[in-house]
Formats: C-alpha cells, sequence, structure tokens
C-alpha cells in the first residue's frame, strides 16, 4: 500500500481540475476575509472622522493608545477571564467527554444531550441565565424565601458571572474534541496501566492525559479563542462592567465613534490569538 | 503394584508444593448467562499451559478472572496457595500480555518495559534501568530502546510487551492471544521463541488461544473449554489421542465417524486391494483428491454413504474421482470416546 498523496500527480488536467475546484472558496476567502481584513488595517491607521468614520492623515497613534493603562487592563481581563474559563471548561469536561467515551452504546445519545443547547439561540440562554441570577431572579428569591440571605447575592454583573455564562456556553467545544480523542483510547491501555501498578490517577496521568493531548489542545483552542473575543455573554452577564476586548472593539465603533481605535483593538485581538495558536502550534509538533 | 499404588499418593503430597495457579469452581455469570461456569484447574509451577477453545468459550473471561480485570461470581483463585480474591490486578503476583500489546504508543520502548518497574517503590533509577536492559536483552531487543511502538515490527511488539510484563517477574504469566495479530509465517517462528523464552525464565505461562494447532505444539499440558466448562484436561498427546469427548476430538483436529468410531484422517489408509493383513477394510468410492503440498486430502464415500476423508502421503497410490478403493485403520488408532454427545 502506498501512502504517496496523490496531489503528488501533478498532470495539467489535474491541476486545471484543482484550480477549478479551490477557485470558489479561495474567492469567498480573498474577498470576504482577506480584503475586509486590509480595510480594518487601513481604518486603523487612519483618524478618526468627526462622526465615525476615517480620515487622513496616516497614523499610527491608535496602536499607541492601546497601551494606556485603561486598555491594557481591559486586554489583560480579557485574557484572564478567556483562561479561566478554558481551565473550567477543561475540568468539567474532561471527565464528561471520559464517561461518554466509556458509556458503550448510549453514548450517542449522550452527545445529543450535549449537543442539545445549541438547538436554543445562544441570546435566550443567555436571558434565561440572568432572569436566574438577578437580584428578584429565581435563585435569590428562594434563599430568600428560605431565609438563607436577608439581601439578594450579588451574582449577576460582574466577572463571576461573566465566567459562568463563557463556561456554560463553550463547555461541548470543549467536550466534542475530548470526547472524540478519548474515543480512540484503547480500553486494553488502561488494562495495561493496572496491570502494571498503575493507580488510575497515575494512569490518568501516564496514560490517559498524554494520548488525549491533540483533543485537549483542540478543545481549549475552540473555548479560549472565542471566550477572548466574546461580546455577547460580558455585555449581558457583565451588565457593562465587566468590559472586554469584544466589547472595547463594539464600543468604539458605536458608542465612541473612533473606527481607527476600534478597528486597532480587533486587530490587536486577532494578534493575541494568532499568538495563542503559534505557541501551540510549536508544542504541537512533539505531541503527535 | 506398589509402586502403581505409591505413585499417584507420592503425585498428591508434591502437588500442593508444585503448584503455582489453582482455580476452585470459578464461575463468572453476566446477568443471567455464565461466561465461565466452574472450573477447576491447577497449573505447575514452571508449566507451559494451554487454555484452548473457540471464541465465546470463556477462555479470556478466565484470562481476566486470573488477572484481576473482573471479579468472580463464585469460586476461587489461589496463587502459591493463597487466594487472590478482592485484589486489584497489580497486587497479584501475576501479569498480561494483551492480545495487542496494549503497548504505551507514547513511550519508547524502554518507558514501556520501565512502567511497571517504575510503580515499585523500592527500586532506583540505576536499578531500573539495569532491569529494563537485562529484560530486552532477554527478548532481543536491545537496540530499539529508542523506538516507539509504531516503529518497530509486530514481532518486535510482541516481545516488547513480554519483556514489560516479564520485567516485574510474575509468578504466572497470562498471555491473551499472543499470536494472533502476528501474520502466519511470523506466527510460527514466534511460536518457537515463545517457547525458548519460557524455558529459559522458567515462569508458568498460561496461554489462551482458539489455534488448536498452537495449542498442541506450545503447551507442556492443555485445557480444552466449551461453554464456560473444561471439557478435558492433558498433555497435548493425551487429548488429541485420546479426546474423551466429540467436541474436544474435533475441536484438535479432524475426525471421521465411520459406525460409532473416531477415526483421524491421519490414520486412515486406502489401497486398491484388499489389505493383506487381515484388517477390516470398507469399500468406498473417492469423490475428489486435494495436493496440499506435504500430503493428498482424499475424500471418499463409503457403501453406506458416509464420508470418510484420509491424509495420505504424496508417495501414494495417484487416486481419481470415481476409483473404488478399500477403507482401513488400525484398530488401535481409533478413538474411544465415553461420552457421545
Amino acid at each position: 500500500m502506498s501512502y504517496e498523496s496523490p496531489t503528488r500527480i501533478n498532470s495539467p488536467v489535474r491541476i486545471r481540475l484543482r484550480a477549478f475546484f479551490i477557485a470558489p472558496g479561495a474567492a469567498v476567502m480573498g474577498l470576504f476575509f482577506f480584503v475586509p481584513l486590509l480595510i480594518v488595517f487601513a481604518y486603523s491607521m487612519l483618524t478618526r472622522g468627526p462622526y465615525g468614520g476615517v480620515m487622513p492623515p496616516w497614523t499610527a497613534e491608535s496602536y499607541s493608545r492601546i497601551f494606556d493603562s485603561l486598555y491594557g487592563e481591559i486586554l489583560w481581563r480579557s485574557v484572564w477571564i478567556a483562561s479561566v474559563s478554558t481551565a473550567i471548561c477543561l475540568l468539567l469536561g474532561f471527565p464528561l467527554a471520559l464517561y461518554i467515551a466509556r458509556s458503550g452504546r448510549h453514548k450517542f445519545l449522550l452527545l445529543n444531550l450535549v449537543m442539545l443547547p445549541f438547538w436554543t439561540s445562544f441570546l435566550i440562554r443567555t436571558y434565561a441565565w440572568m432572569f436566574l441570577l438577578r437580584d428578584t431572579g429565581l435563585i435569590n428569591s428562594a434563599l430568600e424565601a428560605v431565609h438563607l440571605v436577608r439581601q439578594p447575592l450579588p451574582l449577576l454583573f460582574n466577572s463571576g458571572a461573566v465566567i459562568l455564562g463563557l463556561v456554560y456556553g463553550y463547555l461541548p467545544f470543549m467536550v466534542l474534541p475530548l470526547y472524540a480523542s478519548l474515543e480512540k483510547l484503547d480500553p486494553a491501555l488502561l488494562d495495561a496501566a493496572e496491570d502494571l501498578g498503575a493507580s488510575p490517577w497515575v494512569a490518568l496521568h501516564r496514560v490517559v492525559l498524554p494520548l488525549s493531548k491533540a483533543g485537549i489542545v483542540a478543545g481549549c483552542l475552540l473555548v479560549f479563542i472565542p471566550c477572548l473575543g466574546a461580546y455577547l455573554t460580558p455585555d449581558l452577564m457583565g451588565g457593562g462592567k465587566t468590559v472586554m476586548v469584544g466589547n472595547l472593539v463594539q464600543n468604539q465603533f458605536t458608542t465612541a465613534r473612533d473606527w481607527p481605535f476600534g478597528a486597532a483593538a480587533a486587530l490587536l485581538l486577532m494578534a493575541l490569538v494568532v499568538l495563542v495558536l503559534w505557541a501551540l502550534g510549536r508544542r504541537g509538533e512533539d505531541l503527535v | 503394584m506398589g509402586f502403581s499404588s505409591v505413585l499417584p499418593a507420592l503425585a498428591l503430597c508434591f502437588q500442593e508444593v508444585n503448584t503455582v495457579l489453582e482455580l476452585r469452581a470459578l464461575t463468572k455469570r453476566y446477568l443471567t448467562h455464565p461466561a465461565v461456569n466452574g472450573i477447576s484447574l491447577s497449573i505447575d509451577r514452571g508449566e507451559f499451559f494451554a487454555l484452548v477453545g473457540p471464541s465465546g468459550c470463556g477462555k479470556t473471561t478466565t484470562l481476566r478472572l486470573i488477572g484481576g480485570f473482573e471479579e468472580p461470581t463464585s469460586g476461587g483463585i489461589f496463587l502459591d496457595g493463597r487466594s487472590v480474591a478482592g485484589s486489584r490486578p497489580y497486587q497479584r503476583d501475576v501479569s498480561t500480555v494483551f492480545q495487542n500489546y496494549a503497548l504505551f504508543p507514547h513511550l519508547t520502548v524502554a518507558q514501556n518495559v520501565a512502567f511497571g518497574l517504575e510503580r515499585r517503590k523500592h527500586l532506583t533509577k540505576p536499578e531500573i534501568r539495569t532491569k529494563v536492559e537485562q529484560a530486552l536483552a532477554l527478548v532481543q531487543l536491545s537496540g530499539k530502546e529508542g523506538r516507539r511502538p509504531d516503529q518497530i515490527s509486530g514481532g518486535e511488539r510482541q516481545r516488547a510487551a513480554l519483556a514489560r510484563s516479564l520485567v516485574l517477574e510474575p509468578k504466572v504469566l497470562l498471555l491473551d492471544e499472543p499470536l494472533s495479530a502476528l501474520d502466519p509465517k511470523l506466527r510460527k517462528q514466534m511460536r518457537t521463541e515463545l517457547k525458548s523464552l519460557q524455558r529459559r525464565v522458567g515462569i508458568a505461562f498460561l496461554f489462551i488461544t482458539h489455534d488448536q494447532e498452537e495449542a498442541l505444539s506450545l503447551s507442556d499440558r492443555m485445557a480444552v473449554m466449551n461453554r464456560g466448562a473444561l471439557e478435558q484436561v492433558g498433555t497435548a498427546r493425551e487429548l488429541y489421542q485420546q479426546p474423551r469427548s466429540r467436541f474436544v476430538a474435533e475441536f484438535l483436529g479432524g475426525v471421521n465417524w465411520v459406525n460409532g468410531a473416531g477415526v483421524r484422517p491421519e490414520a486412515v489408509r486406502l489401497s486398491r486391494q484388499q489389505p493383506g493383513n487381515g484388517a477390516h477394510s470398507l469399500t468406498a468410492t473417492v469423490q475428489s483428491s486435494t495436493f496440499l503440498g506435504n500430503c493428498f486430502h482424499v475424500e471418499t464415500r463409503l457403501a453406506n454413504g458416509v464420508c470418510c476423508t484420509a491424509e495420505i502421503a504424496q508417495n501414494g497410490c495417484e487416486l481419481a474421482p470415481g476409483d473404488s478403493v478399500h477403507v482401513w485403520w488400525n484398530p488401535s488408532d481409533e478413538l474411544r470416546i465415553a461420552d457421545q454427545d
């Protein structure tokens, strides 16, 4: 059997066929992703117009402003909240994924249950959380009714609420790739580990975790990246008090009417994501 | 007369000392279906024992019960006379070589072999390194320490798995179809290697297989298992030549059932003339003759319609379909089966 990829055969017909099939996708990506990116970059290097929009002259002033302490704090908070949310998703998602991968014929039912929340709009589900968590919400009224608290607990409009919302929203994105890699894990390896004297903890640490690294990395990326750029959850659950980069960008284009600065912040967010991907990619080389 | 009565008594005295593994009425039930049904068996120190049976006969479950991966419903497992009930796999002085070897794919050969040693707290790093080196030398894997399982051949993977278990010096090594993952040619070669390795280390091997040829050629003693129970235990020759049941006779090789007697194809003789030695013969018609390299496989049909297969040497008479022949055998080659199920 040969594992040579068929793309090695470069007959002219094949080259033309390949171009034919790749062109539409490449055109869509180029027109609607790459060109707008250039526009965003151009905007970020211009000066703000009086009522929004941009005007000359060219300047890098927006970029230097980002590193002001105020915006630096927002950036730092975004990274911190995204990291904590990712870590919690991993802690919650790993045992769940392992359980589903080991649950035999029920696993497809369980996987569907994990994906069930996607059937309802994320916006509606976020509002549901707000109804649960607000001062007059279900949780606080219940606690007051049984006289456990006198004042309503501050459950909403803080970083904790944002993290809760993000974990809730992105947990399935952690579970699915973890499941995919754990499902491939040969159960005989766990028997072998136990036979050779490994406690369940050692088996997890020495066998299961190393062999599911690819799934862990994929899951963390799928959670961390959207969390970093999250906009809806911090806006609603944070009540505008926990501002993340996504909110900053939105704010600059709407209320603040500073498009160059919004564009610069959006690009910085992208740079952060690329940085994370690059770091993981470097480490990922020795994973496989 | 004196000796014949004393010897079994003596053997009985030594049995306790010589037995390394004993199963007493071992039973494992899944819901209501018994996978293993009251097995009693003892295996001697340094013995190469094969547990053979068709797939689904309960042999894998038996091995998993001994290994500690499953708990028996009832009955006991005794290692060196001590019950291992309730103890975890690593608390038992047995080790398992899994069917697909279950080598850790992310670790090198040396790291795989060291895995079990590293779990034993009393060993220092240099001690572990020495033991790993010795174990790899034992299975002729020196020089492959740094390879990962996917970078070595199937035979080497098997030897790595053997080294990983043997380095822990278990009292009994459990082998779950250890040759089935290899291609047929390599399988025969590994059979010889496995046997010589077992002789060198002197550890009892309990080996399960569905391949009767493997069991016959490798084992000191073997047991044939069927539907969760043992059919017969003994040496390969005993089981092949004096099977106690039809199942054992048929599982271990071809059998012709002629007028209530069982005859192995290689014991069947064919000749064009009436045999001169006065043996009782039957007339038959040749149905087909197949050349198998080392012998001919001749299908005949007796006068009463029963089919009888003969395996005859190459230099035997050339037989064509339709030829009429005399079929006979030595009465001593007949299989005497007590229970006709």
